[in-house]
């Protein structure tokens, strides 16, 4: 299908290093990534129509964190400026959006998360419901082990799943320069170890993540200017369920079903797939909501359960699922991001390629 | 630009006060919500698409709080957004919201902005959540010195701005603050907190939430009352500080309203835009902002205020609703600047109504004075002919 002046593509990207604890700031993670995305577009500072972040103040321990990452843009003279308290990937949506107003034809969407500063145990009891929830001290390896129990019980799965699940992300990641936990496991090995909190395994839980990534995005024609085989953002969608967990099937993820629907992921074969899912199971209960068969290919990168920088996952399986587009000649590939407890929210996106 | 156009169909606030002990935080968001619903003639299951902003979580002490108030916003099922820009966050949840009508990705959306500062500390989450805090007062008196060392402007100015809020604040069945015996004696009197601004010279802070209803050109036909078209947006940043920055007239602000005067066709403010909110969480900011947004010369705002001008009955209104001194639930201060000028271009501001007000501006704030969130909207698309 020929592009249009409203078709919006990824043309460049960054990643930082993602490890398990920088001494840098967030807007020293940010500096050299958002400039080298830029420059890996083949533009300045300057050619930036909008640029906007997603950050958290609660990872990085303190109010306004993201008022001097603004440092990390050049934002002089005075820059066209947003931020969501939400994954880079959601930075992306809100830039897409932008983009659609027609007046700038490049934008560039970052993601930062500091996630070494805190204690994931503690601080991720004060995203749940204040008034019944945070008082409870529900844990995310608490809920999520319900939810894991819950796919258990439903028989959809079994820990043996589970764990190759596991095994096959961090094999896939041996060839992931930015992944922390990497390598070959045998899954009888795997499901010998103990319990953290029965059924979830410490190799269930995503590693702690410092890291940064940004993206390009171009309108139109622009893109073919600034990208050889542009990753055309093709559809978008992002969806949010009930915050109690009890008030959701748990062995399901609905809103990424709506959501897959909203991006148009049904309307041709996905090639790649590059899922958000942290806790291990999850990767099963979605690939069950997007309707993923043996066609489509799971986490090349070997997915957050290789490095998960809060803020940072979402829009780095962007530009996963970007780059076997612009890099490995794919012709259709999906990018999946979640955020809360227990898979509450989540955003799905088809990149395509040209023929 | 090429996107459709974007109208404010719905627009509704709760009582702002000092503790709102009666509702919990979803059911202030709800409140607010509510009545945006009502005044668009919609129900929860029409809207597609919320857009939640507030400023620091550490206000309340909850993380992503969009998380649990999906369930209040009716936002289940449905794509639930979440904007932080320092005390912009406002005006940009406002932006956000109308972008994604103007860009035909719904055809109903619901931008919400709240803060509920009674469960937590401001002052301590205004100091970055470390302790020293100097506040906001303390960090903006130093740019008000220099204003008024510049200007060579009179003391009794801020003390003018305080009154005038005041005034239009008891006018407005919502705010925060009805001091309708203030006076200029009572202003000077009052405790100095941050020299030159006295207590009365300073901004409440509140509990509070705003709500505006957008749709696209269908849609306001459909609606009940008359409609406040989006005319121009636009969002602005800059480093908090560096050697080549005027903290006291921002390049951003500057730039922002330029953009904005630019897409409608703004040539004379002072003599075209009918009305103006004004981020003014302190005296004055008032004159500071009508010369950054070049409504009056460099040198000059104070003027406008000193003479009457932007009283309510002046040739330019500012802060009709009583503004930012009078209700300051932070993360929602920018939405209710936004919507108060709606509200005006729509003839629906009750007493603070600007008889025949055709075209007005709104604008927000944050953080080092260095984020602007402003927006003009129109009782027609070409207001100006």
């Amino acid at each position: 299908m020929p592009r249009t002046e409203n078709d919006i593509a990824i043309v460049g990207y960054a990643i930082s290093p993602l490890v398990r604890r920088t001494e840098d700031t967030e807007t020293l993670m940010m500096l050299p990534t958002v400039q080298g995305a830029i420059k890996s577009a083949g533009l300045t500072k300057d050619d930036i129509g909008f640029t906007v972040s997603g950050s958290c103040d609660y990872l990085s321990g303190q109010a306004f964190s993201f008022v001097s990452n603004v440092d990390a843009y050049g934002a002089w003279p005075p820059i066209n400026e947003s931020h969501v308290e939400m994954d880079g990937s959601f930075a992306l949506y809100e830039a897409f959006v932008r983009l659609l107003q027609g007046d700038i034809d490049t934008a560039v969407a970052a993601g930062v998360g500091k996630n070494s500063n805190s204690d994931p145990s503690t601080l991720y009891t004060i995203e749940m419901d204040p008034y019944y929830l945070t008082p409870l001290g529900a844990d995310p390896w608490s809920l999520h082990a319900l939810q894991y129990q819950a796919l258990l019980e439903s028989g959809k799965a079994t820990e043996r799943d589970v764990a190759e699940v596991v095994a096959r992300n961090r094999a896939a990641a041996k060839d992931n320069i930015h992944a922390q936990v990497s390598g070959d496991f045998d899954v009888d090995e795997l499901l010998a170890a103990d319990y953290i909190r029965q059924p979830l395994r410490r190799h269930d839980l995503p590693p702690t993540t410092d890291g940064c990534a940004a993206v390009v995005l171009a309108r139109g024609k622009r893109a073919y200017d600034l990208c050889e085989r542009p990753a055309w953002i093709t559809g978008i969608d992002h969806r949010i369920e009930p915050h109690l967990p009890t008030l959701r099937d748990l062995t399901t993820s609905v809103s990424t079903t709506q959501a897959a629907k909203g991006a148009g992921a049904g309307d041709g074969p996905i090639e790649v797939a590059e899922l958000h899912a942290p806790f291990s199971y999850q990767e099963l209960i979605l690939r069950e909501s997007l309707g993923l068969d043996d066609q489509t290919l799971v986490n090349p990168s070997g997915g957050a359960l290789a490095a998960n920088p809060v803020m940072v996952t979402g829009i780095i399986r962007m530009i996963e699922a970007a780059r076997q587009i612009m890099e490995n000649g794919k012709r259709r590939t999906l990018a999946h991001t979640t955020s809360g407890p227990c898979l509450q929210q989540n955003l799905v996106a088809i990149l395509e390629g040209d023929a | 630009m090429s996107h459709q156009p974007v109208a404010v169909v719905g627009v509704g606030q709760t009582h702002h006060k000092r503790r709102r002990g009666d509702v919990s935080i979803a059911g202030l968001v709800r409140e607010a919500a509510e009545r945006a619903l009502e005044d668009a003639g919609m129900d929860w299951g029409d809207i597609d698409a919320v857009v939640l902003g507030k400023a620091p979580d550490l206000f309340e002490g909850v993380m992503k709080p969009e998380m649990f108030l999906a369930d209040a916003l009716g936002a289940n099922g449905k794509p639930m957004f979440r904007v932080h820009t320092a005390g912009s966050v406002g005006g940009s949840t406002g932006i956000v919201g109308s972008h994604l009508v103007g860009a035909g990705r719904h055809k109903r959306v619901l931008s919400v902005a709240f803060e509920k500062q009674s469960e937590g500390n401001a002052q301590f989450a205004l100091g970055g959540g470390k302790g020293g805090s100097i506040g906001a007062g303390g960090a903006f008196a130093p740019f008000i010195r220099a204003y008024i060392r510049r200007s060579g402007a009179p003391e009794d100015v801020g003390w003018k701005v305080a009154v005038k809020d005041r005034l239009n604040g008891a006018k407005n069945p919502y705010a925060h603050l009805k001091l309708a015996d203030i006076t200029i004696e009572k202003v000077k009197e009052s405790p100095m907190m941050w020299d030159p601004l006295h207590f009365l010279e300073s901004c409440p802070s509140s509990d509070g939430a705003c709500a505006v209803v957008f749709t696209d050109e269908d849609g306001a036909k459909k609606a009940p009352n008359p409609p406040a078209w989006v005319l121009a947006t636009a969002m602005k940043s800059e480093p908090s500080t560096f050697a080549g920055r005027d903290p006291v007239s921002p390049k951003g602000a500057h730039m922002c309203s330029q953009e904005i005067y630019d897409q409608v066709g703004i040539t004379n403010p002072r003599e075209q835009i009918d009305c103006a909110e004004l981020y003014v969480p302190f005296s004055w900011y008032e004159p500071m902002w009508l010369e950054a947004h070049d409504i009056a010369a460099r040198g000059e705002g104070w003027k406008m205020t000193d003479s009457g001008a932007t009283a309510l009955d002046g040739d330019f209104p500012v802060n009709m609703s009583g503004g930012v001194l009078s209700s300051n639930p932070i993360g929602a201060s920018g939405l209710l600047r936004f919507a108060e000028a709606a509200l005006q271009v729509r003839g629906m501001a009750g007493d603070h109504q600007v008889p025949d007000a055709k075209l007005a501006i709104a604008q927000a704030y944050g953080a080092n004075a260095q984020f602007y969130a402003m927006w003009a909207v129109g009782s027609t698309q070409k207001p100006l002919g």
